[in-house]
């Protein structure tokens, strides 16, 4: 204690106090405790959204058959932005990813129709196509999406015209890695007016209408359990960078501290002795 | 039509054992991806049907009721769904998508007639026509539910 309150003194001159250093060192431990159990909460709502994805996947692309296995018009011109994001930060660059494709997108063909999902998005997009807005859904992020969080989002989409909707989310590669991508669901009316449908037996209007919102809830459910993983695995290995980064900034201040703390205790011995020499 | 068209599958692939790969998922649960099986039975909009494989390209509609899986191996599951949709292509494969699947097992019989009761019950107590459509589907989904236990 007697040696931080003397070190105020040789504050002057631009080096850093012992209690300046004490200060930030404490901060960076904190800090490098709250990254290390974000990290842990986020690897164990990963596992649950990576075991959720794998029967959401099946379930996805069993519903997405009908338009891979034919050819339908998705290059309509009345189309409809579904943004999937959340609502939550800290994990890397997932939402200015979807961000950065939204905008690309934009610069080619200016949209006219969007439905952000998640507060994150929101806040990016609100400046680029702020007027294009038809809803906005937020609450998205801190539980698990449910299939009824999808019916409610598909509902919203379906409530207006359109020829396309493309769905921006992010696709959960593996735990290090995720692709930001652009997939089109064409509307009733495309469907409708395409030959290929009528190979299918038994189709009438009512039946074609049902499937359609059926399969396009299933597919926004589909995305967003993508988006889900690809999410806690990307908060995952920023808050491990953080933890990792804090670490070394918390050796390097150490190390400062001892050299600054070693000075101070050097300073006070030669004061000490040429005074002690002085007066002899 | 159908029934004719299915009436001659039946007799031209029953002995050829061929099988098709089936998906039955529900949002939460996949019980089949793409696992080859001999025959599915359907509850649809358009009436109770089966596949076999290389059905003719279908889109169907599911009501409550229970869908049947003939497996590779000769057994059979029953499961009970809630709703949803079928899909079989050209080429043979077949996705059966369900928003609540649960094998018929599972169902426990008490519950589902004392649904069924109350169910009834909000019927005759209904006056909106809404209300009198939601009571009658609760109706309909006990009902099946009980004949499949």
């Amino acid at each position: 204690a007697v040696v931080s309150t003397q070190s105020g003194h040789y504050g002057r001159g631009g080096m850093a106090t012992l209690k300046d250093i004490e200060m930030r060192l404490k901060s960076v431990k904190n800090m490098k405790k709250i990254t290390s159990s974000m990290k842990m909460v986020s690897a164990a709502k990963f596992a649950r959204a990576e075991r959720a994805l794998k029967p959401a996947r099946a379930y996805g692309t069993g519903a997405a058959s009908l338009y891979e296995k034919n050819d339908f018009d998705t290059s309509g011109k009345d189309s409809v932005l579904l943004a999937l994001s959340s609502d939550r930060g800290l994990c890397g660059g997932i939402h200015s990813n979807v961000g950065k494709m939204v905008k690309a997108a934009h610069a080619e063909t200016p949209i006219t129709k969007a439905i952000i999902v998640g507060d994150k998005a929101k806040a990016i997009l609100v400046k680029v196509i702020g007027d294009t807005f038809l809803s906005c859904f937020n609450n998205v992020g801190k539980k698990p999406t449910s299939f009824t969080d999808a019916l409610d989002i598909a509902e919203e989409v379906l409530s207006h015209d359109y020829d396309t909707i493309n769905i921006v989310y992010s696709k959960f590669k593996n735990i290090v890695s995720y692709n930001t991508e652009e997939k089109p669901v064409p509307s009733l009316e495309s469907v409708e007016s395409n030959a290929a449908i009528y190979v299918y037996d038994e189709v009438d209007s009512e039946v074609l209408r049902c499937y359609q919102e059926f399969t396009l809830a299933n597919i926004i459910y589909h995305s967003m359990k993508e988006c889900e993983a690809s999410e806690q695995s990307s908060r995952m290995s920023a808050m491990e960078n953080a933890t990792k980064n804090a670490g070394e900034k918390i050796d390097a201040l150490t190390l400062q501290y001892n050299r600054t703390r070693q000075a101070v205790i050097t300073r006070e011995l030669i004061e000490i002795i040429s005074g002690a020499s002085a007066l002899e | 039509i159908r029934s004719m068209a299915l009436c001659q599958r039946a007799l031209a692939t029953e002995a050829s054992g061929v099988t098709f790969p089936l998906t039955f998922s529900n949002p939460y649960k996949a019980i089949h991806h793409n696992s080859p099986v001999k025959q599915v039975d359907i509850p649809s909009t358009t009436g109770h049907f089966g596949i076999l494989p290389n059905h003719v390209p279908t889109i169907a509609i599911l009501v409550p009721g229970v869908v049947a899986i003939h497996t590779e191996s000769g057994d059979v599951h029953k499961y009970f769904v809630s709703s949803g949709t079928a899909t079989i292509h050209a080429d043979a494969s077949v996705q059966i998508l369900a928003e609540e699947i649960c094998e018929a097992s599972d169902i426990d019989v008490t519950a589902a007639r004392a649904g069924l009761e109350a169910a009834q019950s909000k019927l005759t107590a209904a006056s909106l026509e809404s209300d009198k459509a939601i009571a009658q589907i609760e109706i309909d989904v006990y009902q099946s539910m009980i004949a499949t236990a």
